[in-house]
């Protein structure tokens, strides 16, 4: 089953609402405890960088017995140098962004800890894909 | 922990079937059903805010009645600290003491007294280094069951040792056997503002047998105990008390972790609750030592089982405790317990429930899901209901797990209403060829 959703740009109230929504469908389906915390974790923070950084966008997420695939696609700025984003402590976000406790520089580290694949597709000023696979399997 | 039980039961004749208690059941464990409410016995918490919101007083929890004491021979009252916040003219915990006892007990020990020990227990615990950060407090029966039931992932981060209502019950059967009484005998009852404890102590996680026999509630024997004390000469009053202010402090929200000294996060009532543990979820806060979550308002005081207000509780309780703290004006008496030979740890780890589940099979699961997103967008969404159920969303699941039909919805049901007249008109236009002309 497929599931979409629309990050709106700028607005911290409604941000993490798609990661909530996942969670709980995750829950309906009686997907095992670690699973839930590595997609919680990896999408949380992915769809936070996506309203930090990029103006908002979409995410897809497909869910199969085996695997939970979540494609996070902005229009934004675009990430200029990718390995210099995913080292821990880098950060390039605002003091207004800070004061909310976000932008500590563990974003892409800690999607990567918890993910069982991540891809990051970008090109300046066109956007930036972040594709995270998260597999389940039964125990 | 028996996924089938629950201290919540309903008054069906004082139910209305009004949609309170659906809406603001945490869990969504309610449904009106045949114009009666109805809990989902897997869902239910404990949490006994169906009990608070209910105008018709319909819900009530099962507790034990004074009279269960006398299936003992030796009768322990262990009071939760909440008991001396309902009076609040009374500053001396041992006037309050000594009416409990007179209620028929024969010995009365302090639950706080246990939560100093708790206290001490966690800290070295969590120093050890060895538990997963931030750690929750396990002191909440209600918020224990909510995290096995919405948040399995933080099953780790549970504190693994017993409430202090325990440990006292362990306590206190330890130090009377050994002045040769049988512990079968011994009728160990815990004085609750709690519709959760009584679950615990049936069926309760993290230990195979609770050594607690009953639970009575607070508010159940409030107006005897009133007058006990109302009426008591005070050159009898015993010198029963020997807790010190910090393990009072348990009542109310906060005093726990003030008593960790850790760097803490402390948070009250259900809502509050689940939003810290979404966050938490979403991996935040790890850099948090503890989090005492309480489902109630206010923390134990404000416990569905109690009579004063909770936040006049409140209030009484810090009365009560800057007259502990003045020397020599609480008399105390020096009890041995002996705590080395209580477990204080769990021997029984959590498990997560699965009771949001739509089916056990994932595929089936997923067909089901499919179904509901559907039914979501068809529905009107604006959660009124009046269909039985708390929201849309709820009533969609109903629908696809069997029990509800679209047409329990008044929206979808008069829609479909219209178009049948509709259809009626056009066919009543439809006169036969005999008239016709």
């Amino acid at each position: 089953m497929t599931l979409h959703y629309d990050v709106i740009e700028d607005d911290f109230i409604s941000a993490g609402e798609a990661s909530s929504d996942l969670k709980k469908v995750l829950k309906q389906l009686g997907i095992a405890p670690d699973i839930i915390r590595k997609i919680a974790i990896s999408m949380y923070e992915a769809e936070i960088n996506m309203v930090i950084h990029a103006n908002g966008g979409t995410i897809d997420v497909e869910i199969k017995p085996d695997k939970i695939y979540i494609c996070l696609k902005d229009t934004g700025p675009g990430i200029p140098d990718i390995d210099l984003a995913m080292q821990e402590g880098f950060s390039t976000a605002t003091d207004k962004i800070r004061d909310l406790g976000f932008g500590a520089g563990m974003g892409i580290p800690n999607m990567k800890k918890n993910s069982d694949f991540l891809k990051i597709t970008s090109e300046v000023g066109v956007g930036t894909t972040v594709e995270i696979e998260v597999d389940c399997a039964k125990e | 922990m028996n996924k089938g039980y629950h201290s919540i039961e309903l008054i069906e004749k004082k139910c209305i079937g009004c949609t309170s208690c659906i809406k603001r059941c945490p869990t969504e464990a309610i449904r009106v059903r045949s114009g009666k409410a109805l809990i989902n016995h897997e869902r239910c918490i404990d949490c006994g805010m169906c009990i608070k919101v209910c105008e018709s007083h319909a819900k009530k929890a099962v507790t034990d009645s004074l009279a269960a004491i006398k299936n003992f021979k030796y009768k322990v009252a262990i009071p939760a600290p909440t008991l001396y916040g309902q009076f609040d003219k009374i500053f001396n915990v041992n006037i309050i003491l000594t009416g409990l006892k007179q209620l028929g007990f024969d010995e009365v020990f302090e639950v706080s007294r246990a939560a100093d020990l708790v206290t001490e227990y966690t800290v070295k615990l969590i120093s050890e280094g060895n538990l997963k950060k931030p750690v929750i407090s396990s002191a909440c029966p209600a918020v224990v069951k909510l995290i096995t039931i919405k948040y399995p992932a933080l099953i780790e981060n549970i504190l693994p040792v017993n409430a202090p209502v325990e440990i006292m019950a362990a306590l206190a059967k330890g130090y009377i056997a050994k002045k040769g009484i049988n512990k079968e005998d011994i009728g160990v009852f815990f004085i609750s503002p709690c519709a959760a404890k009584r679950t615990q102590c049936l069926y309760p996680f993290g230990l195979e047998k609770s050594e607690v026999d009953g639970v009575i509630s607070i508010a159940d024997i409030y107006i005897k105990l009133r007058s006990l004390i109302h009426s008591l000469n005070l050159k009898d009053t015993e010198v029963l008390a020997h807790s010190t202010f910090k393990g009072v402090s348990w009542a109310v929200t906060g005093g726990e972790s003030e008593g960790t000294k850790l760097d803490s996060i402390a948070v009250d009532g259900v809502e509050n609750v689940m939003n810290v543990l979404e966050e938490l979820e979403n991996g935040h806060l790890e850099e948090i030592e503890f989090i005492e979550g309480l489902a109630c308002t206010g923390g134990c005081v404000g416990g569905p089982l109690t009579v004063a207000n909770g936040f006049v509780a409140k209030n009484s309780l810090q009365k009560l405790k800057t007259f502990m703290k003045r020397d020599g004006a609480l008399k105390t008496r020096e009890i041995e317990l002996n705590p080395q030979s209580v477990n204080f740890e769990f021997t029984k780890p959590l498990h997560p429930q699965y009771s949001l589940m739509l089916d056990k099979d994932m595929g089936k699961a997923l067909e089901k899901l499919a179904k509901i997103k559907q039914l979501v967008k068809e529905l009107p969404g604006i959660d009124c209901g009046a269909c039985g159920s708390p929201t849309c969303e709820a009533l969609a699941q109903d629908i696809v797990n069997g029990g509800s039909n679209i047409e329990d919805c008044v929206f979808m049901l008069r829609s479909k209403v219209k178009d049948m007249a509709q259809a009626m008109v056009s066919l009543a236009s439809k006169l036969p060829q005999t008239i016709q002309g």
